[in-house]
């Protein structure tokens, strides 16, 4: 395969490099191979590359050939120039590989002029898992128009120990830097130690106030897995020592890192019902930071009534759908989850319109704190995006409270309406990457996202509302009507070589 | 015929009496008596000054509010000479159906009590009390098997029985007019058409700004709901039902809604309210009941499964299981035509004296009873006060819709309003749907029955009860069904069963009767043109008219 590539190459060598050749990491590379190398292609538009056949007539015409290497088998990705291609062609075949088995898939599957490359195809888009990343990312060559959906290091948010790192060296950079006032604005992570490296300062204060309740939970897990509660040390000396503890388990325990975490014991309940809220927010760029956030999200509700005495049942306490799946008496017919416009018409029925805009100003704050303390930290790379999954909390007192952010929120749905939520939101989070060329870049709002930092806040444009009062209004709209589909509409250019209907 | 003033004069008495011994006419007495000790309060204008007094405490508005509240529940006054059971049901084969269908329902809950061999009552024993008081909270945690019983009745059933009226009068003569054979309903009786609507619903047209309904106002839309959110909150700082009334019908805003729909009702979070309920709640703890089982079924069978209200399952028993002994709701049946089912007290059986009402309040709950709960727990937090606006709004409206009578706000003219939308406006839908054997009643009579509760989306269903609130009848909920029918009249149009219109119109959560976020764009009114049998014209007064359907 080699040699017969080689000789294809030679053949083509002689053609000059197209001028809108400006990636950096390149070397000399030979033009010729075909954009798009999926055979199951459909599109009439992208012949598949003739990888064998050197004795195939070459046109003038045909976009240039780029990939990184000589070797067509090593993993190395190539990919092609869009610009150049959709210039001559007019018209665009994004090859992409999608590493999940869930709504994604779907999404991508089902999306005009898209296409699935197989195993170690090449791709423009790349939905993987965090895994393949941490295997694959460091030995890839990406050019400029690719996309992967995960930064680097991505888990310097979303691991429960780093982001809580992050948030307090953040903290304490802004009480320096800005004052108390300032860094009260990071108030809002339960206290949280990170074991066994801090257990010193927990016990310290954990007996500081006794009788609170503590949660424990391992960092790298996922979906409230190895989560427990306690309310005495000897409690966690003793799961230390558990030899009942399985042996995968306590194989994890040797190298996992667990975090303390002070547990909020005053939720907000809703008829004597706990639960949390699960926001989507979509970073775009760390340098400078770009998030977005997305209108739709849900609260998840525990199964059982909520009570302190009850803390052996760890049922009641955690709202992860994960935990509350293997409930006893779950029924997944019933589900467990509300729309997040469901809570907001709930919460502005309860308390009002002001309280519920300053909540998601609170919510808001939380998004953008969070990503602030890890800006100068995870590696910016404009071939990345992330789609996190916020898990925050409210108690009582209508305070939401951080309780982990999530790299790789579960897209898998439990029901039809969880489904359809999930399929917009990656729909509309692949119209914001824009694979397609289709956006102006200045969009303040695209479908169900809405773009709520900027190097800066982002406010309304002043519409009517506006009119009478000077303050600004922050551009979010968590929980409120998503009427993407008129404003994709009004939005979007057509999908190349598509008729808008 | 009675003339105006002395129709005034005899409700004006009607009301004087049932006021006269109320809680508000003891405090009202003893406020009066406190003023005298005012200084400003002279013995030459003693009346006057106490009125004046009364006036500034608040105490008027309070009795403005209950003579309100006894006008809307008063029956309209009748002929003199009219037996008092006239004014349950003045045509007499209607009467006679819903003894009939009252019969049929008891005979279904006897035979269930003798196959299970459950008592329709029994005293709990200690320990059960106090189980129950400590769950009472919780009580959605019990998983008690219910296999054995089942719903008494289903709204299907109840279609039957009002499928089967006839009017004895009309049984012989042959000139049945062609339209009446088109729907189900065979009885006639008088509708409104749209231009009577018109006149009804005035605030509802398309020149009026509406909140949560796209409108084609000169006042831009935002605009309007702010300045209807500002008028809103000093209809709740002045108390007055009268005008929250009146607001309501433009739609309430949701922070305000709760606060407005009591004052509408008059139900007071009072000390004695909580009394009461607390009363309801001990008589739960010390009998139980068959129908607990009922109630604990139906809740498991709707709200609990829904995709909203399943929250709130613990709220709902509460509410259901104190209202099921809250004998106070038999007052109702003064104005309704059906009648408190009796049985009779074991041990002394057959005497009359021993009949006593079952279940205390005489409602027996059927399939989908709970949902007309389920949507006020997203607007009341105290159980208490959750009951009070259940309470009211069940003796206020929703008994019509389980009660077969002639009154214009009841089920059977409420079918034959949809029916006869749906005939005039779009005949060649009615006419297709009943080729196939898809009556629209048949799908829409579910919606009718339970006021859309579970059909549509919670905002939009308080949308609809603002509306239903705001004029005092239950006409809306029918034009809404014939509505949903015009959204979807193209696909409909095309279907060819029962099953498959019933599949077209199985969502109606995507339903919107406009999108009412401030900061928002609103969708525009694009969607008429699309739709060739949409007839804007002659729907335009009305709400449903401005329906937003995302679908469509």
């Amino acid at each position: 395969m080699q040699v017969v590539f080689l000789t294809f190459s030679l053949t083509r060598a002689p053609k000059p490099q197209p001028q809108t050749w400006t990636g950096q990491h390149e070397k000399f590379i030979p033009a010729g191979i075909l954009p798009c190398l999926g055979l199951s292609c459909q599109d009439k538009d992208c012949t598949p590359y003739p990888r064998y056949n050197t004795t195939v007539p070459l046109r003038d015409n045909y976009p240039p050939r780029q990939h990184s290497s000589l070797n067509p088998t090593s993993s190395v990705l190539r990919t092609l120039d869009r610009r150049h291609r959709t210039r001559r062609e007019g018209r665009n075949c994004i090859r992409y590989r999608c590493g999940l088995t869930n709504t994604i898939q779907d999404v991508l599957n089902q999306r005009p002029g898209w296409v699935e490359v197989k195993e170690d195809g090449d791709w423009d888009f790349n939905w993987c898992d965090v895994g393949w990343l941490r295997e694959n990312f460091d030995h890839s060559y990406m050019e400029e128009h690719v996309r992967i959906c995960h930064f680097r290091n991505h888990y310097e948010l979303t691991r429960k120990n780093l982001m809580v790192k992050n948030l307090k060296r953040y903290r304490k950079t802004l009480e320096r830097e800005a004052g108390r006032m300032e860094a009260a604005k990071c108030d809002f992570f339960p206290c949280t130690f990170v074991l066994p490296s801090e257990y010193h300062i927990f016990v310290e204060e954990f007996k500081r106030s006794p009788g609170s309740t503590w949660i424990m939970k391992p960092v790298a897990r996922s979906q409230g897995k190895g989560i427990f509660l306690f309310r005495k040390l000897k409690d966690i000396i003793d799961w230390k020592k558990d030899g009942s503890r399985s042996e995968e388990q306590k194989d994890e325990a040797q190298v996992e890192s667990y975090v303390a975490q002070r547990y909020i014991e005053n939720p907000y309940l809703i008829a004597g019902r706990k639960f949390d809220l699960r926001v989507y927010v979509l970073v775009t760029s760390y340098i400078p930071l770009k998030a977005w956030l997305y209108r739709d999200g849900f609260a998840r509700f525990s199964n059982t009534r909520f009570s302190l005495s009850s803390i052996d049942d760890q049922y009641v306490h955690l709202t992860n759908v994960a935990v509350q799946k293997t409930a006893p008496d779950y029924d997944p017919e019933k589900g467990c989850k509300w729309q997040m416009q469901q809570l907001r018409c709930y919460l502005t029925a309860k308390h009002g319109f002001e309280t519920v805009q300053t909540l998601s100003k609170e919510i808001d704050n939380i998004f953008i704190r969070s990503l602030l303390s890890v800006q100068k930290t995870i590696i910016n790379d404009k071939h990345c995006f992330e789609l996190y999954g916020y898990d925050i909390l409210l108690d009582q007192d209508l305070k939401p409270w951080l309780i982990e952010v999530n790299a790789s929120p579960s897209l898998t749905a439990s029901s039809q309406e969880d489904y359809d939520l999930k399929y917009r939101l990656l729909e509309d989070t692949l119209h914001i990457v824009d694979m397609e060329g289709r956006l102006t870049g200045k969009e303040k709002r695209v479908g169900g996202f809405d773009l709520m930092w900027n190097d800066g806040p982002v406010y309304t444009d002043v519409g009517l509302e506006a009119l009478g009062s000077s303050c600004l209004v922050a551009n979010t709209h968590l929980g409120c009507v998503n009427d993407r589909q008129k404003q994709l509409q009004q939005l979007l250019k057509p999908f190349p070589g598509q008729k808008k209907t | 015929m009675l003339d105006e003033s002395a129709e005034l004069s005899v409700s004006i008495t009607q009301i004087v009496q049932r006021l006269k011994g109320t809680h508000l006419h003891s405090q009202l007495e003893k406020q009066a008596k406190e003023c005298l000790h005012k200084p400003e309060i002279k013995l030459e204008t003693l009346k006057d000054d106490v009125r004046r007094l009364l006036k500034a405490s608040g105490w008027e508005r309070k009795l403005q509010n209950a003579v309100y509240r006894e006008l809307h529940i008063l029956p309209p006054p009748g002929h003199p000479r009219a037996p008092p059971e006239h004014t349950k049901e003045p045509l007499a084969y209607m009467c006679k159906a819903q003894v009939n269908w009252e019969k049929r329902i008891l005979k279904s809950l006897n035979s269930m009590c003798t196959e299970l061999g459950i008592p329709l009552a029994r005293k709990r024993p200690v320990p059960e009390q106090k189980e129950l008081t400590n769950k009472w909270n919780e009580m959605g945690t019990d998983e008690p098997d219910l296999s054995k019983f089942r719903p008494v009745y289903a709204p299907k059933d109840f279609l039957e029985v009002l499928v089967g009226l006839r009017n004895p009068n009309n049984e012989r003569s042959e000139d049945l007019t062609v339209r009446s054979h088109w729907g189900l309903i065979q009885v006639s009786l008088n509708v409104r058409n749209i231009p009577q609507m018109r006149e009804m619903y005035p605030e509802l047209g398309l020149t009026f700004g509406q909140l949560g309904i796209d409108d084609h106002t000169h006042v831009p839309p935002d605009l309007f709901e702010s300045e209807h959110i500002h008028i809103g909150k000093k209809v709740v700082s002045e108390q007055d039902s009268a005008a929250a009334q009146q607001y309501s019908r433009q739609g309430c805003p949701t922070g305000l809604r709760a606060q407005l729909w009591s004052l509408i009702l008059n139900t007071t979070n009072d000390p004695e309210d909580i009394t009461h309920y607390e009363q309801l709640k001990a008589r739960v703890i010390h009998h139980a009941l068959l129908v607990d089982n009922l109630i604990y079924k139906d809740v498991k069978l709707t709200a609990s499964n829904d995709d909203y209200y399943f929250v709130f399952e613990d709220y709902l028993y509460q509410v259901l299981l104190c209202f099921s002994r809250d004998t106070s709701v038999l007052e109702h049946f003064n104005y309704n035509s059906a009648t408190p089912p009796k049985s009779c007290i074991q041990s002394k059986s057959g005497s009359e004296q021993s009949a006593v009402v079952y279940p205390p309040n005489g409602v027996i709950p059927f399939h989908g009873f709970s949902m007309y709960v389920a949507p006020l727990c997203f607007l009341y937090n105290e159980p208490s006060k959750l009951y009070s606006v259940f309470r009211e709004m069940y003796i206020r409206y929703f008994f019509r819709l389980h009660s077969i009578s002639s009154l214009p706000s009841g089920i059977v003219s409420l079918c034959l309003q949809f029916e006869r939308l749906l005939q005039s406006h779009l005949p060649q839908l009615f006419y297709h749907l009943r080729e196939i054997g898809a009556q629209p009643l048949r799908i829409a009579f579910k919606w009718i029955v339970r006021a859309f509760s579970g059909y549509l989306s919670t905002d939009q269903l308080l949308l609809l009860w603002d509306r239903i609130l705001g004029y005092d009848s239950l006409e809306i909920v029918a034009v809404l069904a014939a509505a949903v029918f015009a959204f979807r009249a193209e696909n409909l149009m095309e279907v060819t069963s029962l099953a498959s219109a019933e599949a077209v119109l199985a969502d109606l959560s995507t339903l919107k009767m406009k999108e009412s976020h401030i900061g928002l764009e609103l969708p525009e009114g694009a969607l008429y043109s699309k739709d060739p049998y949409f007839v804007q014209a002659a729907f335009s007064p009305m709400n449903f008219s401005i329906m937003h359907d995302p679908r469509s």
